[in-house]
């Protein structure tokens, strides 16, 4: 079930994790669920000392840092997958690493190109619709896309994003799937430093 | 429009002590973070967690104790109350313990504080962007009065079938010419998930809704975390020929003069003589520092409770 560790580990080269992780992840904790509660809103890990390997955006890198663990699959997309970007979450989160995307409680992705369709996550269960993957979906950048219209919980009355990289047929896909509310995916989007939180009651128009 | 936050990130090392940061170990504090961002994604929803036991008085619950200790940090402002009251033994208990443990400054101000943990009521001041509120929660579950099999609820839940909890509000009027319930009166949240807004007098209802605050429930030994984000339809259930109302008084604040808060009835003496005053112990007494006075003003009971908050400021000063 688990990805088998194809790379052996080389200590030598490992980037550090959390230098502080009780103090580290309080306050990345509170800049994630700012933003999982004000979605369409961003927040910043700019103060945050941590250089993650190539390949991992410093946000996205910060959230699972702080949310992952020994209980959560993990799921990254090919470009990801025996990476140094793997061996770094590997050590510093002790999350087993899943290539089946349905059993997945966070899944990393970097290109949106060769990412499965969003269906094929877990979408949770009528009464535990909780069990869904939380999505990391890396861009280049928060701003200067398309603009995209936010309404929803957590929002006063609206709120205008522009993630770059995201085509309509992204959208459209995720629309989709969490017209079925309560079901559904919630995603973070992060480029360097910054994330923006979209969870599955954000109603989008673009 | 929302505003960029303004969390500072903290990197420094910890002081020397001999338990862990804000208690809880790392791993419980990260499945409780999970389940916090899961409630909040899925507004009124009950999350089930892994609660630990925690070492505070029971009855107190630990449900929002491990909430906070999950969110807190040294950058924070941390308020406990209990039925309002700021200088309560639990609240005053509960205060101390985070003081402690997470570094964190305390206040009785509702307007400096960053947390607000609560047990029976939500402060009169309005709530604000940036402040979260923590409430203690024995019973999660709304339909549990009418269904004892969790089995039954959580269908209820998953399929939307809340007939029955409208059915049995609309017996008690009927039977009662009113909604019986005063405190827990069920909420439909964004019109999808009925929840149970924790035993606070129906009288806060209302402030739940549209929050700029974010909201969260925890219920320990039920193991259940349920969020409402800031700015969410929050309706207090009712019917067309029965509306929803909150209590009213026909007193004023004894001591404050206040029409508008939640008030408690004193009894003053065995002959019966009583008087009603805020249960909201802060905003009584930051609108009697503002020069609005009530009927008793003056009373030995306000003397009283000036003289315990001086006190205790004291004794607080000096235990930092
Ligand atoms: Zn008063």
């Amino acid at each position: 079930m688990n990805a088998a560790a194809a790379t052996p580990l080389d200590l030598s080269t490992l980037l550090p994790g959390f230098s502080e992780p009780a103090r580290q992840s309080q306050s990345c904790f509170r800049l994630i669920m700012d933003a999982t509660a004000l979605p369409g809103s961003i927040s910043d890990f700019a103060d945050l000392c941590l250089t993650p390997p190539q390949g991992i955006d410093k946000a996205a890198a910060a959230c699972l840092l702080t949310l992952a663990d020994a209980d959560t699959n993990l799921w990254l997309d090919p470009a990801l997958r025996n990476s140094e970007s793997e061996n770094w979450l590997r050590f510093h989160t002790g999350a087993p690493i899943t290539t089946e995307a349905n059993t997945a409680t966070f899944a990393l992705i970097s290109s949106i190109e060769s990412a499965p369709n969003f269906g094929e996550f877990n979408q949770g269960d009528a009464k535990y619709p909780d069990r869904s993957t939380t999505i990391l979906v890396m861009v280049s950048s928060l701003s200067g896309g398309t603009h995209l219209t936010l309404r929803g919980p957590g929002i006063n009355d609206e709120i205008v994003i522009a993630p770059r990289g995201l085509s309509e047929k992204f959208w459209r896909e995720r629309d989709e799937l969490v017209a079925h509310f309560q079901f559904g995916i919630d995603l973070i989007l992060s480029a360097g430093s910054q994330l923006v939180s979209i969870p599955r009651t954000t109603r989008i128009t673009y | 429009m929302n505003e960029i936050s303004e969390i500072k990130i903290d990197n420094k090392p910890p002081q020397e002590r001999y338990y862990t940061y804000a208690y809880l170990d790392e791993q419980t504090k990260r499945m409780i973070r999970r389940a916090i961002l899961k409630a909040l994604s899925i507004p009124g929803y009950q999350v089930p967690f892994g609660s630990r036991e925690m070492p505070l008085p029971y009855g107190w619950g630990t449900g929002g104790i491990q909430l906070t200790a999950a969110i807190i940090g040294p950058n924070d402002v941390y308020k406990c109350i209990d039925q309002g009251a700021d200088d309560t033994t639990n609240a005053v208990s509960i205060r101390r313990f985070f003081a402690t443990v997470a570094d964190v400054a305390t206040t009785e101000d509702t307007a400096k504080a960053t947390i607000i943990q609560s047990r029976h009521r939500i402060p009169e001041r309005p709530l604000q962007s940036g402040q979260i509120m923590v409430l203690q929660v024995p019973q999660p579950e709304p339909l549990r009065s009418l269904e004892p099999r969790e089995t039954e609820t959580r269908a209820m839940h998953a399929y939307e079938e809340y007939g029955l909890q409208y059915v049995s509000l609309y017996e008690n009027i009927s039977a009662y010419g009113r909604i019986a319930a005063t405190a827990g009166y069920p909420v439909m949240i964004d019109e999808r998930y009925l929840m149970s807004p924790s035993p606070i007098p129906k009288f806060d209802n209302p402030k739940l809704d549209m929050s700029p605050a974010i909201l969260l429930f925890g219920a320990g030994r039920e193991k259940r975390i349920y969020a409402v984000p800031p700015y969410t339809k929050v309706r207090s259930l009712d019917f067309e020929d029965y509306p929803f109302e909150t209590q009213t008084w026909d007193e004023v604040c004894a001591l404050c003069g206040s029409d508008t808060s939640y008030l408690d009835e004193v009894v003053l003496d065995d002959q019966g003589n009583h008087m009603f005053v805020c249960s909201d112990s802060h905003f009584c007494a930051e609108r009697r520092e503002n020069g609005h006075l009530g009927p008793l003003a003056g009373h030995s009971l306000a003397q009283k409770s000036d003289d315990s908050n001086a006190n205790r400021v004291l004794q607080e000063g000096i235990a930092k």
